[in-house]
């Protein structure tokens, strides 16, 4: 287990999990891919299949739909998985507590690892709460 | 603005007396009345006749029962004629679809069944299209009488 | 004897970066029918506004999406406005203008960077969205976040454009011309890309009008429409601009409108810059009467129509939101049968959707079909093409 999860902070490869957000968070993950944050020069990269990825980026609060979804994305994620939650949404739901279609908040349907809040979270902000969890695997490790 | 009386004129003729009450709020909105059996035909008139854009149905729960609000724009002028049908039974409201007319109004009539609960008879596939399949029958979270 | 294959695309998959799911039923190459799946982004915003103060919902509203978080609660400002009868300071309209033009001014450029992406010009994909992080500056120097604004208020705008920032502002939108002017170039003039989008996704101008599709997608269609000039708001009455029609329909087309569109954006801003009085930006409305209102704003991608009645109280009783997306993702009905797979997904991808809009998200039910092709499947088909018709050009021509 402990060499697992050292060898994931070698290099993170990570899935989107978009549980309807606003969007504004994904727009934020897909510009960390692009020229003036470039985040594959640390070694993430964006796949396209969960069953490829080390950790799962949820953005936005599940509703009835998207909470299965999100259950099943994480059983089909290779462990250990990590979970970020990205976003004041998935942190704490805030404005739509009160929705008819929101359920639950993000981390009661998966564990989430890291919290990085922010309407949207500045991209510099993602990339510290990146550098934070894996300073906190390692120190699990 | 000679246009806009041009294409009023042609509204209240073609409908005549199903117009119940004609409202104008400001220069750009219009609102009138009907009852809702003449909403087909209506549609009929406005979208297909006069070439006017259907924008989309607002539903809404009022005391006196569930009223929808069809607007439709004229892109010409700028102006939106929004028509205005009650539908007093709130236990099994009913009305005529207009999907089959164009296939612009499918979704939104989805939407207002499935969070109003007004049936419309005649929709080619009238099941949900936001909501999870298996949402409990009978609870519509756009009725103000919901607990 | 048919061999239906059913190809989902979604609801999480790397074609689109919000959840949705397509069904796509093929024979062979072809795409014969399409079966749309929404619902996983509906967060039931309608029936939250109810239970919001009319000064709280500008805030709700811009959630609905993050590409359009001026749209959003300008349409409702302009419904609002539109049901007390507000007269609202010239200086607010202005830089209401100036924040939608922006607005669009990053959600044409990251479309177009999703669109390279989708049919294998990874480049332009970078590309466009570097050229798009200045403008992203521009919006956290004037409004202090780069998405997610809060300009909009009932009776004006939330703060200032400061003199200050102007020199900048006029400075950023000179250095983006250039970047036009070379997409232009690089996408218009591209014999590949014209082999690849030309005649695809096809969209004609009676179906534009049966499906009573908006904005770019209509505009693309030959329907004339545009609601800056059809119904004017903000400030589009006080400045001049061209309204871009294309006869095809087809990708390109969308393409091209949205490209041209750059350079009428960039002239708005700069005459609303030079045009802007000096004076009042917030009307300071305390009440609103019992009444309704409709407000509708040209949003990225089309029209975006509010709805708000009022009772009286500090509450709307009903607020009716219908973003552009709603009745555009409803047209790829049309526009994707009848091609092929590989042009599938740049055709889904053609009318700019924004799923978080149209619900204010895909199940993928178990169906017994023979083959399944992922979504990278998808992609790869979709870029393969585009390497085929490059390899073709370049045989043409040597040979």
């Amino acid at each position: 287990m402990n060499i697992k999860l050292k060898s994931l902070t070698k290099s993170i490869w990570v899935f989107h999990a978009a549980c309807s957000p606003c969007n504004n968070c994904d727009i934020e993950i897909l510009d960390l891919l692009t020229p003036r944050h470039d985040l594959e020069r640390l070694g993430m990269v964006l796949v396209g299949s969960v069953r490829h990825a080390d950790a799962l980026l949820v953005t936005g609060v599940p509703n009835y739909k998207t909470r299965e979804r999100l259950k099943m994305l994480y059983a089909q994620a290779p462990k250990p998985c990590l979970v970020l939650a990205i976003g004041s949404c998935a942190c704490g739901r805030i404005m739509f507590k009160d929705s008819y279609n929101s359920p639950c908040p993000v981390d009661e349907v998966v564990p989430v690892d890291v919290y990085i809040p922010g309407c949207p979270p500045k991209p510099e902000a993602i990339i510290a709460g990146v550098a934070k969890l894996i300073a906190k695997i390692e120190k699990a490790a | 603005m000679n246009s806009v009386n041009l294409i009023e004129d042609k509204i209240k003729e073609k409908l005549g007396k199903k117009i119940l009450e004609w409202k104008q709020s400001s220069p750009r909105r219009v609102y009138f009345s009907l009852k809702k059996e003449d909403i087909l035909e209506t549609a009929k008139v406005l979208f297909k006749e006069l070439g006017l854009r259907f924008v989309i149905a607002t539903g809404t729960d009022t005391p006196e029962g569930l009223e929808i609000l069809y607007h439709f724009s004229l892109d010409k002028t700028g102006v939106i004629y929004s028509v205005r049908v009650l539908i007093e039974d709130k236990k099994s409201p009913k009305i005529d679809s207009i999907a089959p007319l164009f296939p612009g109004a499918e979704w939104i009539e989805r939407e207002i069944w499935e969070l109003l609960g007004i049936n419309f008879v005649g929709h080619p596939n009238l099941t949900h299209l936001l909501l999870i399949d298996d949402w409990p029958q009978g609870k519509y979270p756009l009725r103000k009488d919901k607990c | 004897m048919s061999h239906k294959v059913i190809i989902p695309i979604g609801p999480y998959h790397p074609l689109q970066e919000e959840p949705e799911y397509f069904r796509l039923y093929v024979e062979g190459e072809k795409v014969v029918d399409i079966d749309i799946v929404i619902g996983y982004m509906h967060r039931g915003i309608e029936e939250l506004s109810e239970h919001k103060h009319f000064d709280q919902v500008p805030f709700l509203v811009e959630r609905i999406c993050g590409i359009c978080s001026t749209s959003h609660p300008l349409a409702y400002v302009n419904a609002m406005e539109d049901l007390a009868g507000i007269e609202v300071p010239e200086r607010a309209l202005y830089i209401r203008t100036i924040i939608a033009e922006l607005e669009r001014i990053h959600s044409h450029l990251l479309w177009l960077g999703l669109a390279g992406h989708f049919i294998g010009y990874n480049t332009v994909w970078m590309w466009a969205w570097k050229y798009r992080e200045p403008v992203l500056d521009i919006f956290e120097m004037i409004t202090g976040n780069r998405n997610h604004y809060a300009m909009m208020k009932v009776g004006g705008v939330r703060r200032d454009i400061i003199d200050d920032d102007i020199p900048e502002l006029k400075k950023t939108l000179d250095e983006l011309i250039p970047a036009v002017n070379m997409f232009k170039g690089a996408v218009m003039d591209d014999p590949v890309i014209q082999a690849r989008l030309k005649g695809i996704g096809i969209l004609n101008r009676q179906q534009a009008i049966d499906w009573c599709v908006v904005g770019p997608t209509a505009r693309a269609s030959g329907v004339n429409i545009d609601i800056r000039r059809d119904d004017p708001y903000a400030a589009y009455d006080k400045v001049s601009w061209n309204v871009i029609v294309e006869k095809e329909g087809d990708i390109f087309a969308k393409t091209k409108v949205r490209i041209l569109e750059l350079y009428e954006c960039i002239g708005i801003i700069r005459q609303c810059l030079n045009k802007m009085p000096k004076g009042a930006f917030d009307a300071d409305i305390k009440e609103i009467p019992p009444g309704e209102g409709i407000g509708r704003v040209e949003a990225p991608r089309g029209e975006c129509f509010h709805y708000v009645k009022s009772d009286g109280t500090n509450r709307p009783i009903r607020h009716k939101i219908r973003a552009p997306s709603y009745v555009n993702v409803a047209s790829n009905k049309v526009a994707c049968v009848g091609g092929t797979i590989s042009d599938a997904a740049i055709t889904l991808a053609a009318v700019d959707p924004c799923y978080c809009c149209t619900e204010r998200v895909a199940v993928l039910k178990k169906v017994d079909n023979k083959k399944i092709l992922n979504g990278w499947d998808l992609i790869k088909l979709s870029q393969e093409k585009t390497a085929q018709l490059k390899e073709g050009l370049r045989d043409g021509k040597s040979g």
